[in-house]
């Protein structure tokens, strides 16, 4: 049996009360309570407060670029489909730098979870507005408020086919980790984007602002199959914001799309030295 | 011999069946390419070489030219000695010098073979009627290439050749079979251009992820690896860009397979923060730079050889990396194979440099030797992670190299990290750190140097004179030296394939032995002598620099050499 113990880690460098604890803590609820050993967990992160987040759990870990999450996950996840690969980032990260990635890993479905830290602001480099960042926002930078229409990550994937979007809320630790459990099983791509409250630099979206507004899709009998519902449900933002299950599907992966990986995972496969001699009579 | 004429009209085709027949037959082949970035139209030719000895360069003289476009003929008559212009119709008109004879292709095609898609194989067989070459071997390749489509198209193939070749035979040619061409079939004869070879290397080091972004000349290795895939347990993904390409590269590599990206200039550029990436991770990756002429997008199917000293410098900060540049062909496969050998040893990015030259440049070869062929992982078992309690990813170490374990592996967790770490993988910015470990991944230099093989030497020992060249140059600089030597000049060739790092040791004394010596490059700033200098810091005492999109030839090295006094 797994418990909490076994990926508790050190120190971290979070702003005390930052989301991002509630996240970690999301996080590790979820993985004991799929029983995952840590050895079996393959972390991806990139760059930002949030990219922080495996060093503070004990487990496999690939803290890369800003912004380039997905290739290595996807890379690690097509050489080795048994290990759980779960990529983290921040809004500016997941869906700013990263944005062609994202866009891509949705078309491609691999079996990954991206647990994207949405505090709609730029933590690490000290409070820039993000691609999920309020339209007026006042930032040293965008000094007459943001202009640029939001970016709306779950509307985005479920008009690629995401077969797995949710939205999760750093104030409720029990839901984020279900929420959070329920993405990691689901074969294919699927993604928790969880509003996170940054209390250094954002002091539009806090907590109370959220709670204020945060409700659960299942609270209301909401059926998460129906896409054009989904759909609707992901241009809800204002005075009621949803969150849970917003689109569930079956999803065939993209390595279960792979003739070769039908035959065990890369890492444990060779090829046969005959083959050579094959190759080498096309030249003949 | 030369086959020039637009895109799209299947003049690679022609080409390839010209060199394969003449391989069958015990010839020496040596084939390239000029095209245009476009599809359909434009001026492209094909050029083989057919000898009974050895050869991989270009010629300068034409005995043959097969124009199937007007510019075939205004752009290359001149390159024709005493040989023969064969044109197609279409491509003629009354300013048309007198030698040129024009042929009907296209109705000869049709009314043999009932339709002018057949016109190539006229063509084909009209190049034989000249030469009074014998058609059966190439009518067995016929038969093998068009398997697939069925008997008639096989026969109607045959019946286009045949009738290419009395048109000949009968006509104005007739009686002028002045070359003396004697098959002598041999069996265990390849013709492999550079970027097959590249592929087919890749294949034998038991690659199995490629992910690249198509960019010409590159995408001709990820290619033949997409064609070979399944039945190598490989997977090549299309990537969304080259920024994913090598982050993914580098993914898969860090979960344990070979791993490989393939790219030119342009995609290059935006690979640099991740060829960091995998300097800092240490992490095995091997990156296929076929190189053209930049800046920008430049000319896309010309060649150059431009990019080595941004290839030694590419990404912020500093990073232990290795540079090989094949030759040819040959040395392509081995040098792909040992590239990843490198790349797991001392787990680092191996940057390959290729160029569009030896990306479609055809060389005739002996089988390859398989014999040759190891894969070297240096990896952790789990039996030996068991005896070693702690796993540390980077821990410190004489060589630089830390055990490497893979994520999975049960009893290890695997930490990686693009941020400044310690030994076990986790962030750590102190200064004490910093420099250990900044150390640390920098000697791995030191045991590479001792694994870097030396240029080899062509031509006479001890020359007066020198020419230093490096990659895809060797034949055109071999050629020229044979040449030279035959007229008694005292000259040799220094051809480097490890271009980095260089040790100072043994490849300093080697250099410093030379006496008056020419660098030769594909680019207009001497990238190549400058790496001497600093590495070695050697002078180089002269340079011939070509930059015109084009690759040397033996006769343009001579020509620049006499310019330059030199001999
Ligand atoms: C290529 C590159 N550009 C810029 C940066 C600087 N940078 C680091 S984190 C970051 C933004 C972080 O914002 P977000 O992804 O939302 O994460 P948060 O810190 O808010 O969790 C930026 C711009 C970088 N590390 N690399
Ligand atoms: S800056 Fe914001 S996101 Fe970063 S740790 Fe502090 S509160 Fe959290």
């Amino acid at each position: 049996m797994v418990t909490l113990d076994d990926y508790k880690a050190g120190d971290t460098e979070w702003c005390p009360g930052c989301g991002n604890f509630s996240i970690l803590a999301a996080v590790k609820k979820a993985l004991v309570s799929l029983d995952k050993e840590p050895h079996e967990v393959l972390m991806v992160s990139g760059i930002g407060q949030s990219g922080k987040l495996p060093h503070y759990l004990k487990c496999n870990t690939f803290n890369g670029l800003h912004g380039r999450t997905l290739p290595p996950a996807t890379g690690a996840k097509l050489a080795n489909p048994e290990l759980t690969v779960i990529a983290v980032g921040g809004d500016g990260d997941s869906y700013g730098e990263g944005g062609n990635h994202f866009i891509h890993a949705l078309r491609r479905n691999p079996d990954i979870t991206l647990i994207a830290h949405d505090n709609q602001i730029y933590g690490l480099t000290k409070g820039q507005a993000s691609p999920t960042s309020e339209p007026g926002m006042k930032t040293k930078i965008q000094t007459h408020g943001v202009i640029n229409t939001p970016f709306n990550p779950l509307a985005v994937a479920i008009s690629l086919g995401c077969t797995f979007v949710s939205r999760g809320f750093a104030g409720d630790i029990e839901h984020l980790s279900s929420l959070i459990a329920e993405a990691v099983e689901h074969p294919g791509f699927s993604l928790v984007d969880i509003l996170q409250p940054c209390i250094s630099f954002n002091k539009l979206n806090t907590y109370s602002w959220y709670k204020e507004r945060v409700y659960k899709l299942e609270d209301e009998g909401y059926d998460p199959t129906d896409r054009i519902k989904a759909f609707e449900k992901t241009l809800e933002w204002g005075e009621r914001i949803p969150t849970g299950v917003f689109y569930k599907h079956d999803s065939t992966s993209f390595e279960s799309k792979q003739p070769v990986l039908e035959k065990g995972p890369l890492v444990k496969q060779k090829y046969d030295p005959e083959e050579l001699i094959d190759v080498m009579k096309s030249f003949m | 011999m030369k086959i020039g004429g637009a895109a799209g009209q299947g003049i690679q085709t022609i080409g390839t069946v010209l060199s394969k027949t003449f391989l069958r037959d015990g010839f020496h082949v040596f084939g390239s390419q000029f095209y245009l970035s476009r599809v359909r139209g434009g001026h492209n030719f094909f050029q083989i070489r057919v000898s009974d000895h050895p050869v991989q360069a270009i010629k300068e003289e034409l005995d043959i030219l097969v124009a199937l476009d007007e510019a075939s003929i205004t752009q290359h008559l001149e390159e024709v000695q005493d040989g023969f212009v064969v044109a197609d119709e279409a491509a003629v008109n009354d300013t048309t010098p007198e030698n040129v004879i024009s042929i009907p292709f296209v109705d000869i095609a049709k009314e043999v073979s009932g339709n002018k898609l057949f016109s190539n194989t006229v063509a084909v067989g009209a190049v034989f009627g000249i030469l009074c070459y014998d058609l059966s071997c190439l009518n067995t390749l016929l038969s093998e290439i068009f398997e697939k489509k069925g008997e008639e198209i096989i026969e109607k193939n045959i019946a286009a050749a045949k009738a290419g070749y009395d048109y000949v035979q009968d006509g104005k040619f007739k009686g002028v079979c002045k070359f003396d061409l004697t098959p002598n079939p041999v069996d265990g004869r390849i013709l492999i251009d550079g970027n097959d070879a590249v592929g087919f290397g890749a294949l034998a080091a038991g690659v199995q992820l490629v992910s690249s972004y198509p960019m010409t000349p590159s995408t001709g290795v990820m290619t033949f690896v997409a064609k070979y895939a399944d039945r190598f347990n490989a997977i090549v993904e299309q990537a969304e860009d080259e920024v994913a390409a090598l982050n993914m590269a580098i993914g898969a590599s860090f979960a344990g397979v070979r791993a490989m990206t393939t790219t030119s200039g342009g995609g290059f550029c935006l690979m640099t923060e991740a060829l960091g990436l995998a300097g800092m991770t240490e992490t095995p990756v091997v990156v296929f730079l076929s190189q053209r002429p930049g800046p920008a997008t430049g000319l896309p199917t010309m060649t150059e050889q431009a990019d080595l000293q941004f290839a030694l410098h590419a990404a912020q900060g500093e990073i232990p990396r290795c540079i090989l540049a094949p030759r040819t062909p040959r040395d392509a496969f081995y040098q792909t194979m040992r590239a990843f050998n490198i790349a797991d040893k001392y787990q680092i990015p191996v940057i390959l440099m290729s160029d569009q030259y030896l990306a479609d440049a055809l060389f005739t070869y002996e089988n390859f030797d398989l014999s040759h062929v190891t894969i070297e992982r240096h990896l952790l078992s789990d039996r030996e992670l068991k005896k070693m309690g702690d796993y540390r990813r980077y821990e410190i170490t004489d060589s630089g190299i830390s055990p490497r374990a893979l994520p999975g592996q049960a009893g290890v967790l695997v930490v990686a990290d693009s941020d400044e770490h310690n030994e076990e993988g986790h962030i750590d910015q102190t200064i004490e750190n910093r420099i250990r470990m900044n150390e640390k991944r920098l000697r791995k230099l030191d045991g590479l140097k001792e694994d870097m093989q030396l240029p080899i030497i062509h031509g006479l020992e001890n020359a007066d004179i020198s020419l230093i060249g490096w990659g895809s140059t060797f034949g055109p600089l071999a050629e020229a030296v044979d040449i030279l030597n035959e007229d008694e000049v005292s000259i040799n060739l220094v051809h480097f394939s490890d271009i980095y790092p260089l040790h100072e040791g043994d490849i300093g004394l080697l250099m410093d032995g030379l006496n008056h010596t020419v660098c030769v490059e594909n680019n207009a700033t001497g990238q190549f002598a400058q790496l001497l200098r600093t590495e070695l810091g050697f002078e180089v005492s002269d340079k011939i620099l070509r930059y015109d999109g084009l690759p040397f030839t033996p006769k343009s090295i001579i020509r620049e050499l006499e310019e330059k006094e030199v001999v």
